[in-house]
């Protein structure tokens, strides 16, 4: 929080009067701080990071002075950079332009030309951060955001290291910001890891999971713990299974080059679906500060155990051409640049247990993929049966399970499925679903992801970015389920707007369930 | 869609918001609560197109209330709608002669089971909104003492007086970027404030209310000066490090000066009505900070 914030930047904590508890108007606003960013050009910096940037100044949220310098390989002044940031606001932004907005920011826009490797570049962003600290008031606050591929990680943090970028002076921050992916395996994962953590501190380390920026996926804490009627239910007792999809209409699109060798696991079961799981899995936590959430998530995350046989309890897949949603797509070989051999996964499902009281016997089942039915990601609590039905078979032949369908985008809301009497004078039971959509509140008026994210690096608040544990802890999970398909050849195939392979349905049935239409 | 009754009542009404429900094919609604808008015929538009959208932050069953003429024979007329825009259902709600003294047995049956209700007046209040007949079925009741058309010196100084748990008014809502800014700008200069000033123009009940709460907080006395607008032009804090001060000319980019950094530019624009009804709508409990600040308001002015 702000105050927090400012506790740690003065060195005789003096209670602000202007502050108070019960004040709930006043919104959080940053200290004195300023951004660097790396990847200027990426898709990431122009589409979610600037555009983010700007909501938060047009919010409010920023503090005055706040300053952004963009680094990259190009021949630009800081004129170039700030019509680049222009073009992406105008285009991005979700809340409306104000030139006045625009001017505050602006002024604090600075472009560093260079290269990773480049002493002399790294020199002048130093010298650059220090005018910013004398021109803005800046006050030596700034958050490096590396939105460049992690290949580069360790260039880009060695030298902000040896030109003492990275250490602070007493009374201020330096923090670094990174986006998925976090490795391709549990050794990869420590080898970036270790890149980072030799230059900053892990509280200084922010990796971005936009999903935990996500209102809805916040809301599924507030859900299971600020209401009576769900924990109760939300163990073995009652529940048969979950599941939690994430699907994709579309295609790799231009993505060849990220995606081919990486393949749907790596890019949304390891960090997205796994976060999901911990979130509806994991124990109440004691508070809902950092360590706390850690902690329960780690320990849910750690009880994940891999059924034995891997070939009947994971599936995978690679889109055919075909025809979704009434047009003509490419297969996933059609794509340009991936090569005719490729093994890599557009659909992937597994099968999870979690070794705790709470979930004995309830397997959770996690599948995500590119061009299936519909763009949804989704979270469904699967109940059992009732032990008895009063009720004859034949008036409960429709009822199936009762369900709690967490939707977390799009359409943001909840669906709860239960029996109820189809009218007439017969005694008859079937499903009906109650549908609940946040009516707009979470979509449109609300802070994006990302806005949430950055303001809380620079506010220093860390409860919503996985920490390096976790991370493992995912890849230990899934590491051995990519071993195994490496050894298995070529994922099946299955046609463009579908729900996925046939592979996948046998998966559930041999289980005698099958997955929910999302 | 809009549905016309005439000389209708609640329980017809009620029944018009069940088969626009069912006309759209969706029996569920998440609204959060019921939003009672007391205004005249004039005003009316505005303030329904306000709560639209407000609507989309905080889904509502909107129910305008327009108080005719008190003479002769009571009618209730209303015009009954969902979608067009509307996050919730609508209903604005037209009465005339002897039922404009009892509005409240209209609305009543009217509202959403369980879920909070706020009452808001964007012109002319009651004296007392907590004991107005339509103030009382509100938890939260929402004055605007810049917008009354009679009595603007003296409307909120009024309101203070008869603050009662739940009250609260957009000039206080109004307020909130700088009260922001301000305490951002302590947090950074934590020394003690020995004096404080704010510009506003003559009749600025926002400028009087920050000249309360600052001095309730701060335990000094603040000094009101006039300017020409619009709205607060500054706000001036002396700390022993120098002088921290917010210079807002335009109403919109504000200058913002502290002890040993640059001056720096600050958006700060003064925001429009669905902004502030919704922040307002946000939290429904007790503000206990603006009842403070009505206290020592209501004490400065008899000093």
């Amino acid at each position: 929080m702000a105050d927090r914030d400012a506790r740690t930047q003065t060195k005789a904590p003096r209670a602000n009067p202007l502050r108070d508890p019960q004040d709930k108007r006043l919104p959080r606003i940053a200290g004195p701080c300023g951004l660097v960013l790396f990847g200027v050009t990426g898709d990431l910096s122009r589409k979610k990071i600037m555009p983010a940037i700007y909501d938060l100044a047009n919010r409010g949220l920023l503090p005055p002075g706040f300053s952004m310098v963009g680094f990259a390989r190009r021949e630009w002044h800081d004129q170039d950079f700030a019509q680049i940031v222009h073009d992406s606001v105008k285009q991005y932004a979700r809340t409306e332009f104000r030139e006045e907005v625009w001017r505050q920011l602006a002024a604090g826009f600075r472009f560093v030309p260079g290269d990773f490797s480049d002493d002399v570049a790294f020199e002048h962003l130093r010298r650059t951060i220090e005018e910013l600290d004398e021109e803005r008031g800046t006050a030596g606050n700034h958050a490096f955001y590396l939105s460049i591929p992690p290949k580069f990680f360790g260039d880009v943090v060695r030298q902000l290291h040896e030109h003492k970028l990275a250490s602070p002076d007493d009374g201020s921050w330096r923090r670094v910001v990174v986006e998925k992916p976090f490795g391709h395996d549990l050794t990869s994962a420590r080898e970036l890891n270790d890149v980072l953590d030799g230059v900053f501190p892990p509280e200084s380390v922010f990796r971005i999971d936009h999903y935990l920026g996500k209102e809805t996926v916040q809301n599924i804490l507030a859900i299971r713990f600020a209401n009576a009627m769900f924990e109760p239910l939300w163990n073995s007792n009652y529940v048969d299974h979950v599941q939690i999809t994430m699907a994709e209409d579309i295609g790799i699109g231009g993505r060849a080059g990220y995606y081919d060798g990486i393949g749907a696991a790596r890019d949304v079961i390891q960090n997205h679906l796994l976060q999901l799981l911990a979130l509806v899995a994991m124990e109440e936590p004691i508070s809902f500060d950092a360590a706390s959430l850690v902690t329960e998530k780690l320990k849910v995350l750690s009880s994940v155990r891999l059924p034995a046989r891997l070939d009947l309890t994971t599936a995978r897949g690679q889109y055919d051409a075909g025809w979704s949603g009434g047009v003509k797509v490419p297969g996933f070989f059609d794509e340009e640049g991936i090569p005719a051999d490729s093994h890599t996964e557009t659909y992937a499902a597994v099968k999870l247990h979690i070794d705790t009281r709470r979930w004995a016997n309830v397997p959770f089942y996690l599948r995500t993929g590119k061009r299936l039915g519909r763009r949804v990601t989704e979270v469904a609590v699967v109940f059992k049966q009732a032990p008895h039905q009063p009720f004859s078979a034949t008036a409960t032949e429709d009822l199936t399970h009762n369900a709690l369908v967490i939707r977390v985008q799009p359409d943001e809301g909840m669906t709860l499925r239960f029996g109820s009497k189809v009218p007439g004078t017969a005694m008859e039971i079937r499903d009906v679903s109650m549908d609940f959509a946040y009516g707009g509140a979470f979509t449109e008026s609300s802070p994006e992801a990302y806005e949430r994210l950055i303001l809380d690096v620079l506010l220093g608040d860390p409860p919503l970015f996985p920490r390096h544990a976790e991370v493992e802890a995912s890849w230990k999970i899934l590491d051995p389920v990519l071993e195994h398909w490496a050894r298995r050849g070529k994922p099946d195939a299955y046609p463009s707007g579908t729900w996925g392979p046939a592979s996948a349905d046998k998966m559930l049935v041999r289980d005698g369930r099958s997955w929910r239409r999302p | 869609m809009k549905i016309q009754l005439t000389e209708t009542n609640a329980s017809e009404i009620a029944a018009e918001f069940m088969r626009a429900r069912i006309r759209a094919g969706s029996p569920v609604m998440g609204m959060v609560m019921t939003l009672i808008i007391v205004v005249d015929e004039d005003g009316a538009d505005d303030a329904m197109e306000a709560a639209k959208e407000a609507s989309h932050e905080h889904p509502a069953r909107v129910l305008g209330v327009i108080l005719g003429d008190g003479r002769g024979a009571g009618v209730v007329n209303a015009q009954v709608g969902t979608g067009g825009g509307w996050a919730g259902e609508t209903a604005l709600i037209r009465l005339k002669g002897e039922v404009t003294k009892h509005p409240e047995s209209v609305v009543l049956p009217l509202l959403l089971p369980d879920s909070p209700v706020a009452a808001w007046w964007p012109k002319d209040h009651p004296d007392d909104p907590a004991e107005d007949a339509l103030g009382r079925l509100a938890g939260r009741r929402i004055t605007d003492a810049a917008f009354v058309t009679r009595g603007k010196l003296k409307a909120l100084h009024g309101q203070c007086l008869a603050y009662s748990p739940g009250n609260t008014d957009l000039a206080w809502t109004r307020l909130t970027p700088w009260r922001a800014l301000l305490a951002a700008a302590l947090d950074q200069h934590p020394g003690r404030v020995t004096a404080a000033s704010v510009s506003a123009e003559r009749i600025s009940p926002s400028a009087d209310l920050l000249v309360a709460w600052l001095a309730d907080r701060l335990k000094i006395d603040v000094a009101r000066r006039t300017s020409d607008g619009p709205g607060i032009t500054s706000a001036v804090l002396e700390t022993k490090d120098g002088e921290i001060r917010i210079d807002r000319p335009d109403g919109r980019l504000a200058t913002f000066s502290s002890p040993g950094k640059p001056d720096r530019p600050v958006a700060l624009k003064r925001k429009d009505l669905p902004e502030l009804l919704a922040e307002e709508l946000r939290h429904l409990d007790e503000d206990d900070v603006y009842a403070a600040t009505a206290r020592a308001l209501v004490k400065q002015a008899a000093s």
